[in-house]
């Protein structure tokens, strides 16, 4: 059995890693609870973006952009949105593997994909496997704003622009719920799948659809990418929370039985030192 | 006198929601007035002032780009940002003013001139409409 001080000293360890556990609990409610406005405050940018851009992708017919058609795919890239750091339970470990996988399955050779790494996690993954990551960005702020990230989102899109690859997905976090976050993938480019939704109105194009189309669908990729990057964020607070949550619990629990072990132990020394003074005791007589 | 809606959005959160007598702005082809009633129209948007006029008075708003929707009785300006006189602050458009003008200097070959030109650009704007205001 151990001894009271060995048991005293782990209740005291385990009480300390509680305190910093509960302690990065509350930060990441915090952060996840401006997380989330943020994604909330993004939202209506992301409605009016899209409006326009189905009105104009399905309203003219004759209007084409590189970016809206399909081309014979040699080179895909791969967007992965990761944490900076761990302790954030399956949060990066799911992405991660998810598209290693994907790639696994789908590329034969090293040269038919492009990595584009957002967070530490996530490039050093891809680093220590030898995979090619072409552009990474690290120490993305915890709430980020959209020109923190607008550079790589520029360089992302002008991979495809300039036919470095045929096409992109984006790898992240969807939040769900402050309990789940579930893995999605989402096709950047080219734009196939813009879903029809809501009226359309029809508008006068000043000078062109063309033209519009020249600015509106890069900076319409972009924002997909910084949309993202929000949704992965509010996933990583929440995660987050919940890790430190159950960690904080476990502790609780730990410490529970500690002290019963404890208890018991001390309860057990005096019971022994009272049958010694009895039995010191009964010998003089 | 007939006022329009305009809604300044960016992806970090709405700029500026406010009716309107008037919003003047730069596109890409020319300069645009618009009133209530205009017919629906998307127009590209040049990195410059939008003017909104209200009451007599002004505002003014730096736009970096983006797009101007219209619709009869709104009109939505869609810009990756875009900031209000009122907030620019002057001395980070100052600084930002001259880094470009130093990259700009620099090695002339780099991919980088087109950026350092546009940002420039975005700082000249900024700091005449914080000057003006």
């Amino acid at each position: 059995m151990a001894s009271l001080r060995d048991i005293k000293s782990r209740i005291n360890s385990t009480k300390k890693t509680s305190q910093i556990t509960k302690a990065m609990q509350m930060v990441s409610a915090s952060k996840w609870n401006r997380a989330e406005s943020n994604a909330k405050r993004y939202a209506p940018y992301m409605e009016k973006i899209q409006e326009v851009v189905t009105s104009i992708a399905s309203g003219s017919t004759d209007a084409s952009h590189p970016m809206l058609k399909t081309r014979p795919v040699k080179k895909t890239g791969y967007v992965v949105i990761t944490a900076d750091k761990g302790l954030a339970g399956a949060y990066n470990s799911s992405v991660l593997r998810h598209v290693f996988k994907t790639i696994q399955q789908r590329h034969k050779s090293a040269d038919e994909y492009v990595i584009i790494a957002i967070g530490r996690v996530g490039r050093d993954f891809f680093v220590s496997r030898k995979m090619h990551v072409e552009l990474e960005v690290i120490g993305v702020p915890d709430q980020p704003s959209f020109s923190d990230i607008s550079d790589i989102a520029k360089s992302t899109v002008n991979l495809f622009q300039n036919e470095l690859c045929d096409e992109l997905y984006m790898y992240y976090n969807h939040y769900v719920s402050a309990i789940s976050q579930e893995v999605t993938e989402k096709k950047i480019l080219p734009l196939t799948d813009i879903e029809l939704s809501g009226s359309l109105t029809s508008y006068e194009y000043e000078p062109d659809a063309e033209a519009i189309l020249e600015v509106l669908l890069p900076q319409y990729a972009e924002s997909l990418i910084y949309g993202a990057l929000l949704d992965g964020k509010a996933s990583e607070h929440s995660a987050r929370m919940t890790a430190m949550k159950s960690a904080t619990d476990n502790a609780k629990e730990i410490i529970d039985s500690l002290s019963l072990q404890y208890n018991r132990a001390r309860q057990a020394a005096i019971t022994q030192e009272i049958t010694e003074i009895v039995g010191g005791a009964a010998a003089l007589e | 006198m007939k006022t329009i809606k305009v809604s300044v959005v960016t992806p970090d959160g709405p700029v500026y929601d406010a009716e309107v007598e008037m919003v003047s702005a730069k596109a890409k082809s020319g300069e645009l007035g618009i009133m209530a009633g205009h017919v629906p129209m998307v127009a590209p948007l040049d990195i410059a002032a939008v003017r909104l006029k209200k009451e007599g008075r002004t505002d003014y708003i730096a736009i970096n780009g983006g797009f101007l929707e219209v619709r009869p009785d709104v009109v939505t300006i869609l810009a990756q940002s875009a900031e209000r006189a009122e907030t620019i602050d002057l001395v980070r458009a100052q600084s930002a003013k001259e880094r470009a003008e130093k990259r700009l200097q620099g090695n002339p070959d780099s991919i980088d001139i087109k950026r350092a030109e546009i940002a420039l650009k975005r700082a000249v704007n900024r700091i005449s409409i914080a000057e003006t205001k």
